[in-house]
């Protein structure tokens, strides 16, 4: 079975958290998705409540600590990302947002990109189109058309088969189509030398 | 080995007394910290160069001659001279003058600069900050080794029948480091050039540096120079001491806390775990340098931050005398004895004099 790796980004902050809840749902259906595609998933979760001051340092700083290094390189190195944040006053996250602005500039150009969000009620579902979408997509990354909003309500005894569940698996299965279509991510070097010096000479 | 400091030339207020110095209290400080780095028995002093508060160090070359005229051994360097924003021709003509002026005690470290608006202040595109260091530094080199000069390029205005003066003492050119923190191009120009390369080392995870120095180590045998371990290598460090380690630790706090890079980030702890700074007592300071060599391999020039994040000067003399009384003697025979002997050193004027006389002979015998 051919291999591959998506990495979840969880920004929830209270725990349990149910943007953690959702992270979950939406990682384990990407799996069962990619295996019908004839693909083995290898999830790896990053969970920004842990990086919160490795955040911060770097943005202070400009290099990232080790265990934030380790996150951002496993981001780099994924075939797909699945990114789920709370919407907190209209948009995602601060600390969400944080974390994508030190990722490197072209981590995330042309991975495959599923968006997930999660608040207290459904009136905050569209920030998924206006913030998260958008963000994605400036950083040419290749978002899924289905986005996937989950409501406190949403996880409530008679949505257990209801709409959540069915957005779920259709992003899943979005998701995983892209994963199919694509050769595994190389990552690029950053030490490598892309340019002869004697070109870079005569520009 | 050549060991010395460096200085960013922050003017920023004490944290620990409220009190900012003035720029002629910082300015006039920065040579007696100079003057106090030869007495200790340091090699080299190195300067920034910046265009906006809250640094002073605007026209490094003025202050390195006046540094020159009171001192008798010291290589006059910097950190870094912007070989991006600068005019070429200029820096050839300001060094060439301090080469004669302090009897060749000098050599300088390029870089592009860390203030994004210094490009646009002085007329130039940040995006062609790598194109820009490549054309400028071709021109630079060429002048140096070129008494009259016709040239064209795509950033400054073509020269005809140019020949930049004075010339440089001896007709040996300055000895030049490229610096950069994370660009493969200037390491790779480095080794091009079989010039010098200089990794800031104290912002970054030495893992970080330890990629570069080996990406310019091979492209150096590449460009035939010699061996890797025969590039030409050198690393910044930070560190603060006091006799007894906590006591460093404790006085050192409230600077780092609010210094002006990484103030206000990352703990104290954190940052000299992720970086190569090190307060603490001299042993630890010897003990934490020697370590660079195991990553980095021999290499041939150290240098200190020390006077920065408010400093006052009793205390930055104070660790110029620990670092020249206590920490460097240490070093200077641990390096030496264990550099092999086709390992060389940095270059001098003396050397690189010594080393042309020697061409020329050689090329003379087989021509007669």
């Amino acid at each position: 079975m051919n291999q591959r790796t998506v990495v979840v980004i969880s920004a929830g902050l209270s725990q349990p958290s149910s943007t953690r809840l959702l992270a979950d749902q939406l990682a384990a259906a990407t799996v069962e998705a990619a295996a019908k595609q004839g693909l083995q998933v290898t999830t790896t979760f990053v969970e920004l409540r842990d990086l919160a001051h490795d955040i911060a340092n770097n943005l202070l700083t400009g290099f990232p600590p080790a265990a934030l290094k380790e996150a951002a390189d496993a981001v780099a190195a994924a075939d797909a990302v699945i990114a789920v944040s709370p919407i907190f006053t209209a948009s995602y996250s601060g600390l969400f947002k944080s974390f994508i602005d030190v990722l490197d500039k072209d981590t995330l150009a042309g991975k495959p990109v599923l968006i997930a969000a999660t608040a207290g009620t459904a009136r905050h579902s569209l920030a998924l189109e206006h913030a998260l979408r958008p963000l994605f997509a400036y950083l040419h990354a290749v978002v899924i058309p289905t986005s996937v909003f989950a409501a406190t309500d949403d996880f409530g005894a008679d949505s257990a088969d209801g709409t959540l569940r069915s957005r779920i698996t259709r992003a899943a299965d979005e998701l995983a189509r892209e994963l199919e279509r694509r050769d595994p991510v190389s990552v690029i070097d950053p030490f490598a030398l892309t340019v002869n010096f004697e070109d870079l000479l005569k520009h | 080995m050549q060991f010395g400091i460096f200085s960013v030339s922050d003017i920023t207020t004490d944290p620990t007394t409220g009190r900012t110095p003035s720029e002629r209290e910082r300015i006039k400080d920065i040579v007696t910290i100079a003057k106090h780095a030869e007495e200790v028995g340091l090699d080299v002093f190195a300067l920034g160069e910046h265009h906006n508060e809250p640094f002073f160090s605007s026209s490094p070359t003025t202050t390195l001659g006046y540094i020159a005229g009171q001192t008798d051994k010291l290589l006059l360097s910097t950190a870094t001279t912007l070989i991006t924003t600068n005019d070429p021709v200029k820096i050839a003509e300001d060094f060439a003058m301090l080469q004669h002026l302090s009897d060749g005690r000098v050599d300088l470290m390029l870089g592009r600069g860390n203030t994004g608006p210094v490009y646009p202040w002085f007329g130039k595109d940040i995006r062609a900050g790598i194109p820009l260091a490549i054309e400028n530094y071709s021109l630079l080199h060429q002048l140096w080794r070129e008494q009259v000069v016709d040239w064209q390029g795509k950033f400054r205005t073509p020269l005809q029948s140019f020949t930049s003066t004075p010339r440089p003492l001896d007709e040996v050119p300055p000895f030049v480091w490229h610096g950069s923190i994370r660009s493969p191009e200037i390491a790779e120009q480095a080794a091009y050039y079989g010039d010098g390369f200089f990794a800031n080392h104290i912002f970054w995870p030495a893992s970080h540096t330890q990629r570069m120095i080996a990406l310019y180590r091979e492209r150096f045998a590449h460009y035939g120079h010699g061996d890797p371990d025969q590039a030409i290598v050198g690393l910044g460090g930070q560190v603060f001491m006091r006799k007894n380690s906590q006591d460093a630790v404790n006085e050192f706090r409230p600077y780092f806390d609010n210094a002006p890079v990484y103030g206000h980030g990352p703990s104290l702890e954190d940052f000299t775990r992720e970086t190569p700074l090190t307060v603490g007592s001299p042993q630890q300071v010897i003990d934490r340098t020697l370590g660079f060599r195991d990553y980095v391999g021999d290499y041939q020039r150290q240098l200190f931050l020390l006077d920065h994040a408010g400093l006052p000067l009793k205390t930055v003399l104070e660790q110029l005398d620990l670092l020249g009384g206590e920490v460097v003697p240490v070093l200077r025979k641990e390096f030496a004895a264990l550099k092999p002997a086709h390992v060389p050193d940095a270059p001098t004027h003396a050397s690189l004099l010594a080393a042309r006389n020697a061409a020329e002979n050689a090329s003379e015998e087989v021509s007669a």
